[in-house]
């Protein structure tokens, strides 16, 4: 066993961890976490490149460029800084099967990528919630039959049942999100749920009911709250995959549709196109795995800051 | 009680050793700076509030501390070799058939997958070049050692299908298996309800007349050291503050903490609560202040308006013969004179 | 123990009876007309009473359902595909067989490689070791399963041209590579049409067992390589889980007391962890692998569709967009009883593992 000397712990360190809150503690201990700094670097990059697209962008991402310019379809890179021709247009990631700029398409694919994400956790986090809340609140059989309804949810692998709800719906851009959505709901109405029943026995609860609270202003006021941090957690571990699964319809054609500029569709439309001309398969497939490389670290980051034993073991 | 008297060479001798936690939130100092020794076939007790270092301290003797523990400084010599000095693969030979242990959780501390039966073979399987068939006639014959009824069937029992007290006596077998020099025995009945308890410390009673195996007993129940030990440490906040052969610190209790630990002893009933009489708690050992780690809840220290325990550390000094204390009443400094000295050989005059 | 693998088997009948009629209703409530589109759009109403009178549409929902459970459980009929006319347990022994090789493939890769890689990273947690593998299944997760698929169809058949590392883009085996069925090697006398044939044409449909127990060595070669990419694509997402899960088992198991007590035994470090931590470990590890094998199944459409492989994930992707409904309930059935087997299979496993299961 190794001898050393002990390093000196710094004195703030030990005065600030005497007098705070849980919440300050979990936001302390995400701050030193690397993962889930990464992933905050990566996610406050790409609302950037969101919010500012159009100032990055150098083309029109819709536009298409025939006549425009002299350039093959399907043209790879072509960077001036890198040796390209300087009589040569200048585009980062060469231009699609329609002759656009494929890097201002990756941009603004952010926006939608974000968009997507955020839209479909956000609708089956607030489904997800009220139906847990009713289901844990009222007990007995109504608890009953949506429990098991989620159940059946949960037992379909979720990327088919998304594909099935869409051949319900049919295809396109919204009625995918509405699929994602829906087949996300379970997670969190099990996850109110049990937040909900293990709170609505407790002291500060019945002493509310008996002191005549309705019981909606229980729950929103004395019983969700409580449900928010574990809620959080889950809802960033599913953004990633929401998006991810988003990108697969699209990439199946039952998602966003052409001439959309999203990551998915732009490389399912140009799949068969990938030995000829990878890049145009390549970016779109980084740009999706970075975004949900974001989104998993922030969710593990939060989840270990929640639960010091973990984090302490991950650490250890 | 036997009092064993200590021989020239000591069989355990742990000198200055310190264990620390790096911990996110600073450096733990849970063992700093424990000496003590363990003559050969003694029963050494070690005593003192939950979290005070009496496992770490244990841990550390067997290398068993785990991330984020290290041992920074100190020995440990085990009839003279230091432990702290060999190779991993030189201290699992130590381990188990030299220094062995058993834990307060005797259910948690058994592997649920595996038969009992199984893991005590294991242990002549890992230390001895020995057949199936005798390891496991050997492994029936400790059981019925202990005391377990029906040896042979419940050999092959997993460990959910036995009380708390048989898991502890199964824990004790395997403990025993190599007749180890010396076995380290972390509260050993504080999970059993009375009887059981009772039980348990009949059959270490038993165990160490009829065997060469010094015991290290830590425990919160001074009862139990006084009937089981020869000599005593108290700990309090990762160090000894006092020590001396079970007689004579029972008898002439030094150190303020030790004192307030025997007025809280009660004549009868639950042993759980009574460390808890003195008021306060035990300092957070990471940052602590300098000066006597008791300071802040001893009322000796008030008592005789005594500076220097928040400024300087006293050390654990030699003030009777074999009867060590760590406390300024007793311990003389620059320009301070130790107001206890004339106080405690009166009381001892009595 | 035979007595609990029994009530487990029993218990998952009910689960089946379920799946089928659930999977009947979903299939119905898909909306689109059958016939336009087996038909094409512009047939004719008559031409469409027809068609819905053959193959039994227009009757009453429940008395379909009783007619297709009637089929299913008492003679074993799933009825045939509306868009190809053939009966659809044919299209099973082509297609099945396609994708439990693929799918088995995935899953021993993600197993072989994950729980080690889970091991080694638990046991030198914070090391580069730690890190690296970490980072690694993070990349895992996030990474879509075709673009991987097809960034390496490019690397493998293009970029590696020429070297001994190419591999084939696309297809189960080379055109013109043909496995003779192991039946007729062994000139098996088998009356076709008969469950035997059937069994045996499923078994030789296993390109891999069958060219292996009939030693056809360049036909085994040629199902390997064109199995490695969408082998290597399809268990990204799984391997990295199974990673990941095991790492967190074992650092919770390695704290464990008995773990401890096995070290003051005297054991070594090695054995520590391979026997009595890893044993302890294993519970969670099979619960995430059977799980897993969900995620699998949505991965072999997209694994699939891209290596053109005619396998059961493409082919019911392509009838849940046909509304081919005989063969959306046959393969959902076979997926969800796929499924319950799966979880059976864990629950044994468990039993096997963990002694205090037995009991209950
Ligand atoms: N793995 C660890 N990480 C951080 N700190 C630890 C760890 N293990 C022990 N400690 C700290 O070390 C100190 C001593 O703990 P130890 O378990 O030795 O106490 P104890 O005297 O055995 O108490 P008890 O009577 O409750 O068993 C405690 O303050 C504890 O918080
Ligand atoms: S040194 Fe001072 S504070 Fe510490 S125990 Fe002795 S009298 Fe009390
Ligand atoms: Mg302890």
């Amino acid at each position: 066993m190794a001898v050393q000397s002990p390093p000196v712990a710094s004195v703030e360190q030990v005065q600030d961890y005497r007098n705070n809150s849980l919440l300050f503690l979990t936001f302390r201990r995400l701050f030193r976490q690397r993962n889930a700094q990464v992933g905050m670097l990566i996610l406050g990059f790409l609302v950037l490149v969101a919010i500012f697209a159009p100032a990055l962008a150098p083309y029109d991402p819709d536009q298409s460029l025939i006549g425009v310019e002299s350039i093959d379809k399907r043209a790879g890179p072509c960077i001036h800084l890198l040796g390209c021709p300087a009589d040569q247009p200048e585009h980062y990631m060469g231009v699609d099967g329609n002759v656009r700029d494929q890097y201002s398409r990756i941009i603004y694919g952010t926006r939608v990528s974000l968009f997507i994400g955020f839209s479909t956790i956000g609708l089956a986090v607030i489904f997800g919630t009220i139906i847990g809340a009713v289901s844990g609140y009222a007990g007995g059989w109504v608890d009953n039959i949506i429990m098991r309804i989620m159940d059946v949810i949960l037992a379909f692998p979720s990327f088919l049942l998304a594909i099935a709800i869409i051949t319900v719906l049919g295809r396109g851009l919204q009625n995918a999100l509405y699929a994602i959505a829906i087949v996300n709901v379970p997670v969190f109405a099990r996850l109110v749920r049990s937040s909900v029943m293990s709170l609505k026995e407790l002291d500060f609860v019945t002493a509310s009911r008996s002191l005549g609270a309705s019981p909606l202003r229980i729950l929103f006021i004395r019983i969700l709250p409580n449900a928010i941090p574990t809620l959080i957690v889950q809802a960033t571990l599913s953004i990633g995959g929401a998006i991810l699964e988003a990108a697969a319809l699209s990439f199946l054609g039952l998602g966003a549709q052409p001439p959309l500029a999203e990551w998915g569709t732009m490389l399912g439309t140009e799949r068969n196109q990938v030995f000829t001309s990878p890049h145009l398969v390549f970016f779109p497939g980084i740009a999706i795995m970075v975004t949900v490389l974001a989104f998993n670290l922030l969710g593990d980051g939060f989840r270990d800051a929640m639960d010091p034993r973990l984090a302490q073991l991950a650490k250890s | 009680m036997s009092t064993k008297k200590t021989t020239t060479q000591p069989l355990l001798d742990v000198q200055n050793l310190k264990t620390y936690f790096y911990t996110d939130d600073g450096v733990l100092t849970a063992v700093d700076g424990v000496d003590f020794q363990v003559a050969p076939r003694q029963v050494f007790g070690l005593v003192g509030e939950s979290g005070c270092g009496k496992s770490v301290t244990s841990l550390s003797l067997m290398r068993l501390v785990d991330t984020p523990g290290k041992i920074v400084d100190g020995q440990v010599l085990l009839q003279g070799e230091n432990l702290l000095d060999k190779t991993p693969a030189e201290m699992t030979k130590v381990r188990g058939s030299q220094i062995s242990m058993i834990f307060q959780q005797p259910k948690s501390s058994l592997n649920p997958v595996f038969t009992i039966g199984d893991q005590i073979v294991e242990v002549f399987k890992i230390h001895e070049t020995i057949s199936e068939k005798d390891a496991r006639q050997q492994a029936v014959e400790l059981l019925r050692r202990v005391g377990i009824p029906d040896p042979e069937r419940k050999a092959q029992a997993y460990p959910h299908e036995l009380s708390g007290g048989q898991a502890q006596r199964v824990m004790i077998a395997m403990a025993l298996a190599l007749k180890p020099r010396l076995l380290i025995a972390d509260e050993p009945t504080t999970a059993l309800d009375a009887t059981i308890q009772a039980q348990i410390l009949d059959l270490m009673q038993d165990l160490r007349d009829t065997t060469d195996t010094a015991v290290i007993l830590i425990t919160h129940d001074l009862g139990v050291i006084a009937e089981l030990a020869d000599r005593v440490a108290v700990m309090y906040a990762g160090k000894i503050v006092e020590e001396g052969d079970t007689t004579a610190l029972f008898d002439k209790p030094l150190h303020p903490y030790t004192q307030g630990l025997m007025g809280s002893i009660p004549v009868l009933g639950d042993t759980k609560e009574r460390l808890e009489v003195i008021p306060g708690n035990v300092p957070s050992l990471i940052n602590l202040q300098p000066g006597c780690r008791f300071a802040s809840r001893c009322g000796a220290r008030v008592e005789h308006n005594l500076e220097i325990c928040t400024q300087v550390e006293p050390d654990l000094i030699e003030f009777d013969a074999g009867h060590k204390v760590r406390c300024w009443l007793y311990q003389e400094h620059a320009g301070h004179t130790p107001p206890l000295k004339a106080f405690a050989d009166k009381k001892d005059r009595k | 123990m035979i007595q609990y693998i029994v009530r487990r088997v029993l218990l998952a009948i009910p689960v089946i009876l379920g799946i089928l009629v659930v999977t009947f209703l979903i299939a119905r409530a898909i909306p689109g007309d059958p016939c336009r589109s087996a038909l094409g759009e512009r047939a004719t109403e008559a031409a469409c009473e027809a068609f819905n009178q053959r193959m039994g549409l227009d009757q009453p929902v429940l008395v379909q359902l009783g007619i297709y459970m009637r089929q299913i459980l008492l003679e074993g009929d799933f009825g045939s595909s509306i868009r190809y006319s053939r009966p659809v347990s044919l299209m099973l022994i082509e297609r099945l067989p396609v994708t439990l090789e693929l799918g088995v493939s995935a899953l021993i890769l993600a197993v072989m490689v994950g729980i080690p890689a889970g091991i080694l990273s638990a046991v030198k947690r914070n090391s580069r070791i730690d890190v690296a593998a970490m980072v690694g299944s993070n990349i895992g997760v996030s990474m879509p399963v075709y673009w991987l698929g097809l960034m390496l169809a490019y690397v493998f058949s293009i970029f590696l041209k020429d070297t001994p590392f190419w591999l084939p883009p696309s297809g189960r085996l080379t055109a013109g590579v043909i496995a003779a069925p192991f039946y007729k090697v062994w000139d098996w006398q088998l009356v076709s049409g008969s469950l035997g044939a059937q069994a045996a044409d499923f078994f030789s449909n296993l390109v891999l067992f069958n060219s292996f127990i009939t030693g056809q060595w360049h036909v085994f070669s040629d199902g390997i390589k064109h199995l490695i990419l969408p082998a290597v694509a399809l268990s990204t997402i799984p391997l990295a889980i199974i990673a990941r899960i095991t790492r967190s088992s074992m650092l919770d198991v390695l704290g464990a007391e008995y773990v401890r007590t096995a070290r003051a035994k005297g054991l070594a470090e090695r054995a520590v962890i391979l026997k009595h931590a890893l044993r302890n470990a294993l519970l969670p590890i099979i619960t995430v692998v059977g799980l897993q094998t969900g995620t699998l199944f949505a991965g072999a459409v997209l694994t699939e569709t891209i290596f053109s492989f005619s396998g059961v994930g493409r082919a019911l992707f392509d009838a849940i967009t046909g509304r081919d409904f005989p063969v959306i309930q046959a393969f959902t059935v076979v997926i969800a009883v796929g499924y319950v087997a799966i979880n059976l299979i864990v629950d044994i496993c468990y039993a096997f593992i963990d002694p205090r299961i037995k009991i209950e």
